[in-house]
């Protein structure tokens, strides 16, 4: 097993004058569960599917499992897993019907049985794709990807468009991957489930990565404590310039009506806040302290939020 | 949370790194993407019950519906009227009445005006005085023209006439020579066509715009089987379909088999390649099933018309006879005209068979540089 189950170098793609990957580069150790964090329009879809063999990129190197796609594409379709955005699965065939031909098509692999006891489909197995909500279909998706018990696991945003409870069973599903020591890369654009699932993260953006490391260090590299939210009433006015020279803020950010701050230590910035805020005759409407979050690394490196296109 | 549900956890003299590839998983090892591939496909289409009706119920009703409207009637009956009234008219009704192809009923003047003019009576009688009659019809209505030769020669008759030449009558209705045998090809052919552009055409544009190929090709799964599975299922299709509307043509109407069954099995075999193939070709890039059905209407529409389903392909003008010739559908059709309704051999029908593998060649190569699995 080679240390690097996947390692892209100066990977280029572009759709006519839109440039979808400009240079990124990524090393992902096998073992690891890797995250692609950004926002919609990012590239991760694109670098993801050209790692699939799906895309042909335009220039730089990707090496997957120690394999080239342009030499080695037969062996390397047996050894890992892809889940696609959007895939729909035949409606008219049932959730055993659907694991099974995906089984078929691998030489090796754990039973049908196996697989959809891994997804914990069991009491699905005789339904219809159809008759299955979104986080039973989102499973099957990854029953699918399993099927040939690979060594690599693509998930692409895995989680989107799922309500809370599902979400949660698909992360318990990933951690469960994870545990049995399968490499995993997953997009996503939201940072809870980076935070959650990955060991490290790199920030994508516009083609490029923006940073790379584990959710901790990516926070700690803020270097603020905790983020502290306030707003005033409707119709005043709290001028940035002097909420920056409060004492522990590190950076300040408006954003509509809200004030973000990031600070070193919030029991200094706090009460000097609320008296800025008293002896400029403001009300305080809004007042929240966060600890930093992946959100926040992104909005300080981009000034945008992950959500936006 | 089970956390305790991995492949590993459940086998737990298994070595780290240990695939399933030894029993007791063995059996599932041994799961042929091709079967499963294939199965899939007859799984898709007998869950659909609006497919089944189209491929198989639609020709039925369709081909009875032809029969019974065209089918070879008795000698019809002329109904006919004798204005009431007049001198000799009963014993003019009683005279016209003995014979079996006329219906007689006596109208009075307004009556019989209103029944000549509404079609309920093809003819009038208005005996006149003495050996004389009138006959009112319209020479325009062809069962006005029997009733008027019919009424005619029954009234002669019954005044005496006398045949001067003896004739003998012997019927025939010969099968092979009715609507419904003329028919019954065509409509087998044109099922034949529509379920395979359909079949194929749909069928992977609907997968493609679900982005399942593009699924399909991240796994190891041949495409050549995943091509070859439609082919599998459209020649078992093809089976079942040629002998519901074969049997019930021969069964029902006493459609005629004459040709030898070899060659017609051969007929229906390249039929259904090259309308795979067809298929194939219309599928190969359409992302929408809206643009796909366009496609295939545009492709099936004109052959439905011009290929000669329904009439003689050569009742088209000399001018357009080259194209009409060589259409895919055209080829099937008369191919399958000769071989049920003439007997022709395999020698008989290579002019149509060439057309036919023509198109398959070109459709296909053509639709394997076009393909798009994405």
């Amino acid at each position: 097993m080679p240390s690097l189950a996947l390692d892209v170098r100066a990977l280029r793609k572009r759709y006519g004058d839109v440039v979808a990957v400009d240079g990124l580069d990524l090393q992902v150790p096998a073992g690891e569960c890797f995250g692609l964090l950004g926002p919609n329009g990012a590239g991760k879809t694109t670098t993801i599917e050209i790692c699939e063999g799906l895309l042909d990129p335009d220039d730089g190197e990707v090496l997957v499992l120690g394999q080239r796609w342009r030499t080695d594409e037969a062996a390397l379709r047996q050894r890992l897993g892809v889940q696609l955005q959007e895939t729909q699965f035949a409606d008219k065939l049932t959730v055993a019907e659907t694991v099974r031909l995906f089984r078929s098509f691998y030489r090796e692999g754990p039973s049908v049985e196996t697989i959809i006891a891994r997804v914990q489909l069991e009491e699905k197995r005789n339904a219809r794709v159809n008759a299955l909500s979104g986080g039973q279909k989102q499973r099957l998706s990854v029953a699918c990807a399993l099927a040939g018990d690979p060594d690599l696991v693509f998930l692409d945003e895995p989680t989107t468009g799922l309500d809370p409870q599902s979400r949660r069973q698909l992360w318990e599903l990933v951690e469960q991957l994870r545990q049995d020591g399968t490499t995993i890369i997953l997009t996503t654009h939201y940072m809870d489930e980076a935070e959650r699932l990955c060991d490290r993260i790199a920030i994508v953006d516009r083609g490029q990565v923006i940073a790379l490391g584990t959710p901790r260090s990516l926070i700690r590299s803020l270097g603020a404590e905790q983020v502290v939210e306030c707003a005033v009433g409707e119709g005043e006015r709290l001028e940035e310039r002097d909420v920056a020279e409060l004492p522990g803020v590190l950076r300040t950010r408006v954003d509509g009506a809200l004030h973000a701050l990031q600070v070193s230590a919030s029991h200094e910035t706090i009460p000097a806040l609320l008296a800025l805020i008293a002896r400029h005759g403001l009300t305080l409407t809004e007042l929240r302290t966060h600890s930093p979050t992946l959100e926040d690394v992104f909005v300080s490196l981009t000034g945008r939020h992950l959500r936006d296109t | 949370m089970s956390t305790s549900r991995t492949s590993r956890s459940t086998r737990p003299a298994a070595p780290p790194d240990s695939r399933d590839a030894a029993p007791p998983a063995a059996a599932a090892a041994r799961l042929s993407p091709m079967l499963q591939l294939t199965l899939v496909r007859f799984r898709e289409f007998y869950r659909e019950p609006e497919a089944v009706f189209w491929t198989f119920v639609f020709p039925l009703l369709l081909a009875t519906g032809l029969g019974i409207a065209f089918r070879s009637r008795p000698a019809e009956v002329s109904h006919i009227a004798v204005l009431a009234g007049a001198p000799a008219a009963d014993s003019i009704a009683s005279a016209l009445g003995r014979d079996s192809s006329l219906a007689v009923e006596q109208l009075d003047d307004t009556a019989a005006a209103t029944a000549l003019r509404i079609g309920r009576i093809a003819l009038l009688v208005v005996p006149g005085a003495g050996a004389t009659a009138e006959y009112r019809y319209d020479a325009a209505r062809p069962e006005a023209r029997t009733a008027r030769l019919v009424v005619d020669r029954a009234l002669q008759r019954a005044a005496g006439q006398v045949d001067p030449v003896t004739v003998r009558e012997a019927l025939v209705s010969e099968r092979g020579s009715r609507y419904i045998d003329f028919v019954l090809p065509g409509l087998l052919a044109m099922n034949l066509m529509g379920g395979g552009i359909w079949g194929l055409g749909f069928g992977i544009v609907d997968a493609r715009r679900k982005k399942l190929l593009k699924r399909f090709i991240a796994t190891p799964m041949s495409r050549a089987q995943y091509l070859l599975s439609y082919l599998v299922m459209r020649l078992a299709m093809m089976v079942v379909e040629v002998l519901v509307v074969v049997a019930f043509g021969v069964l029902v109407f006493g459609v005629p088999m004459r040709g030898s069954l070899g060659a017609f099995a051969i007929v229906c075999v390249v039929d259904t390649l090259m309308f795979g193939a067809i298929g194939l070709l219309i599928a190969s890039r359409a992302r929408t099933l809206e643009g796909a059905s366009g496609l295939m209407n545009f492709v099936m529409l004109p052959m439905w018309v011009a290929s000669g389903v329904f009439f003689a392909a050569t009742n088209f003008p000399a001018a357009v006879q080259p194209v009409v010739q060589a259409l895919p559908l055209t080829a099937v059709v008369d191919a399958m005209r000769a071989s049920m309704l003439q007997g022709s051999g395999l020698a008989a029908l290579s002019g149509e068979l060439g057309i036919m593998a023509a198109w398959l060649v070109l459709s296909f190569v053509l639709a394997l540089r076009l393909f798009r699995w994405r």
